[in-house]
């Protein structure tokens, strides 16, 4: 609780405590977006013919596609001819993009901006053992650790380093979990996309450390359109984390990015995400739209994909983490606490799609609502005729702060085989008077009572967190909480 | 220690404090008795700072400070402790965590350290056995649960770890049956002291068999309409409220 409180009135002043900007030279394309863009991206980043191909093909879709409507999020018009589709911290070393540098050939500017965050990119300060990929607006800047992964065949680095040094990696399993044609976002991505990160796991290798990639959108007026693509071979296992942020800008800003995963036979890949767009101010005005595709494959059997994702930020959450569970065996989780506050809007779920015999996945949704924050659960689990003896356990619960906000859960669920077994619960509860008044009289302060509460909600959600993940999601909430006692 | 002058307070449009008074002491034990809808519950909530409960007139002083200008943690952190009639359930918060962090905010306000988790554990294992708690009770969620009789002695159980100056018992004998009873007015009992005070709001005498008073009061139509003794208890289980008032009222009006 000292902590906790601590923790609050630091924070009391401050809103999001993410909202500066670098004064960091960067080199852009031109707003909007057409063929020419396309292959000005391509050329910048040095990509090989393949790639530009796809991302051709990938345009020419997203020509013959409309924006999709159906979510439960309100939102203007987006004008995709008013974004600029590239921009990228300038490097002083010519000839090099900013993917290729060494830590000590990082920006000190970009340096002292990841200091801020609390991301030290010196690996020699990094005593928690986590390998950071950071990414400003559209391109990597630096990879720490990359020598030590190295050693034991693992390769962790940005996507445009792993198209030159493994583009025949990329060819095999680019597009292979969610293709270009998935949907009208994955689109966008598959043709503009800028940087990300790319993970290789070698069969049997269990990587030591959590490896982590943290977003930064920076310039203005720029979409982040990244890319990650994870694969975990036979018997190979990874712990992936991911952290964003962006500076408070008045003007929405668009954020589409693809995570595909594959897990080989008895692979393990557990992906979690802290996600902290900045979400608007108290009025609605501005913040990021995070329209996100991610997609985990469990292709061998006994493999097993595991999300788990903590979402406060963003002005519109529109993401559907799912597993696709095609080997016999295999496990796919969905662990996920959605918070919504002020005017902030969200529509996320999973989907659990089985096909191998004997599949199982877990669904635990928490969503809160504070303020006029709209939160909707909207997930599919599907057991094809296969997928015998497959079974399914979702369980959702949403947590009203207030009276002017609004939970809402859609499930879909189809069972094509006689033999599976589903289980939904589904709870909605309020923090009552009662509760408040309680703690309040045993002298705990309301904000204090909010965030014990809430953090109680959680607990089956932040316990799947790495431990440092874990506290930082904690102090976020109670943070994004701030003035929802009315 | 407790100075109530003339209070007139309303929970919502009705009137349902009218003109109370009571004076208590350092030390004492008051009850306060009166049939269901005299005001028992909404006296209780007033002293601990219900919003709902609003006061029209009067004053209420506390350690000779001005009560109602302070918010319900203010006055649970200067020592007021309420034993809720119906305890509230918080799911997922932990009963250990919950009450570490009060007596923590409580110590806190006093200028105390803060308990650390090895301390803090220590004292709570000694104050369960005063109301025969197990201690697998400290990782369940506050009250959630909980049967009616564990909820009772579970509030006992925080007042004893809080060890307030001022605690107020709001019905807690309701539901419990005897064995309960006497637990839990065993708890109480063991926390009498010298520079504690403490008000039993109860509705039957049962209870003052085994928490002996000091000072009984019956309330009645939002006022305190009679005063005395322990005996006075007893006299009013056989004769019942509507006597005592009635007698109170001659009395007056004569």
């Amino acid at each position: 609780m000292k902590v906790v409180s601590h923790a609050i009135r630091e924070l009391t002043d401050r809103e999001y405590p993410y909202g500066f900007v670098t004064e960091i030279e960067s080199e852009s394309v031109p707003r909007g977006l057409n063929e020419d863009v396309i292959r000005a991206i391509s050329r910048i980043k040095g990509e090989p013919e393949f790639m530009l191909e796809w991302r051709l093909k990938a345009f020419r879709h997203w020509l013959t596609l409309k924006e999709p409507r159906w979510p439960n999020v309100q939102f203007a018009t987006i004008d995709y001819q008013d974004i600029i589709y590239y921009s990228a911290p300038k490097t002083n070393l010519p000839g090099t993009s900013g993917a290729e540098a060494t830590i000590e050939e990082v920006d000190p500017e970009l340096r002292a901006m990841f200091g801020k965050l609390g991301i030290p990119l010196e690996e020699q300060k990094r005593l928690t053992g986590v390998a950071v990929d950071a990414i400003v607006d559209s391109a990597s800047v630096a990879t720490t650790f990359k020598k030590k992964l190295g050693e034991l065949g693992i390769i962790f680095c940005s996507f445009s380093a792993a198209l030159r040094e493994h583009p025949e990696l990329v060819m095999k399993y680019l597009g292979s979990v969610v293709p270009y044609t998935d949907n009208f976002f994955a689109a966008l991505n598959s043709a503009v996309f800028s940087d990300g990160s790319f993970c290789f796991i070698p069969k049997g290798v269990r990587c030591p450390m959590e490896l982590s990639t943290y977003f930064r959108i920076n310039a203005a007026d720029t979409g982040q359109f990244e890319r990650t693509l994870i694969v975990a071979e036979e018997g190979a296992s990874v712990s992936y984390l991911e952290g964003c942020t962006a500076p408070m800008r008045d003007r929405n800003q668009l954020h589409a990015a693809v995570v595909e995963l594959v897990a080989l036979d008895d692979a393990s890949i557990k992906y979690s995400t802290v996600q902290n767009w900045y979400p608007g101010d108290k009025e609605g005005k501005g913040g990021i739209y995070n329209f996100v595709t991610k997609r985990g494959k469990c292709k061998g059997a006994r493999s097993k994909i595991s999300w788990t994702q903590v979402e406060t930020g963003s002005a519109i959450t529109w993401k559907y983490p799912g597993v696709v569970l095609e080997g016999d065996d295999s496990v796919g989780e969905f662990y996920s606490v959605a918070l919504t506050h002020n005017f902030q809007q969200a529509d996320t779920g999973t989907k659990m799609v089985h096909l191998g015999k004997r599949t199982r996945s877990t669904i635990i949704s928490k969503g809160i609502s504070a303020g006029h924050g709209q939160n909707t659960y909207r997930g599919l689990v599907s057991v094809q005729r296969n997928a015998t003896d497959s079974r399914n356990f979702s369980q959702c619960d949403s947590l009203l702060i207030g009276n002017r906000c609004g939970a809402h859960t859609i499930p879909y669920i189809e069972v094509k085989n006689r033999s599976s077994q589903l289980e939904h619960e589904a709870s909605t509860s309020k923090i009552s008077e009662d509760q408040l008044f309680y703690a309040k009289q045993r002298g705990i302060a309301g904000e204090d009572a909010i965030s014990m509460i809430v953090n109680g909600f959680c607990k089956d959600v932040f316990r799947k967190l790495p431990m440092e993940f874990a506290v930082e999601a904690q102090k976020l909430l109670e943070v994004s909480l701030e003035g929802s006692v009315g | 220690m407790l100075t109530i002058r003339n209070i007139h307070a309303c929970v919502g449009e009705k009137e349902i404090l009218r003109g109370l008074n009571l004076e208590v002491a350092p030390g004492e034990v008051h009850a306060i008795m009166g049939p269901n809808g005299s005001g028992k519950s909404t006296l209780a909530h007033l002293l601990a700072g219900r919003e709902s409960v609003h006061v029209t007139s009067g004053e209420i002083l506390y350690q000779g400070k001005d009560l109602l200008s302070l918010n319900p943690e203010e006055r649970a952190r200067a020592g007021l402790f309420l034993g809720f009639q119906y305890p509230i359930e918080i799911p997922g918060v932990g009963n250990a965590y919950f009450l570490k962090a009060a007596l923590n905010s409580i110590r806190k306000a006093k200028g105390l350290p803060e308990l650390d988790a090895f301390d803090f554990l220590e004292l709570v294992k000694r104050k369960m056995k005063l109301v025969e708690l197990d201690p697998k009770f400290l990782e369940r969620p506050v009250n959630q649960g909980f049967s009616g009789g564990e909820k009772k002695r579970n509030e006992i159980f925080q007042m004893a770890v809080l060890e307030p100056t001022l605690a107020i018992l709001d019905e807690t004998d309701s539901g419990l049956d005897i064995d309960a009873l006497k637990v839990v007015a065993g708890g109480v009992n063991s926390m009498r002291a010298r520079d504690r005070s403490i008000i039993v709001i109860t509705h039957y005498q049962r209870l003052l068999d085994y928490i002996v008073p000091d000072h009984v009061h019956v309330l009645s139509g939002g006022r305190i309409v009679r005063s005395g003794g322990k005996e006075l208890a007893r006299s009013l289980e056989e004769s019942g409220y509507e006597a005592a008032h009635r007698k109170v009222s001659e009395g007056v009006l004569g």
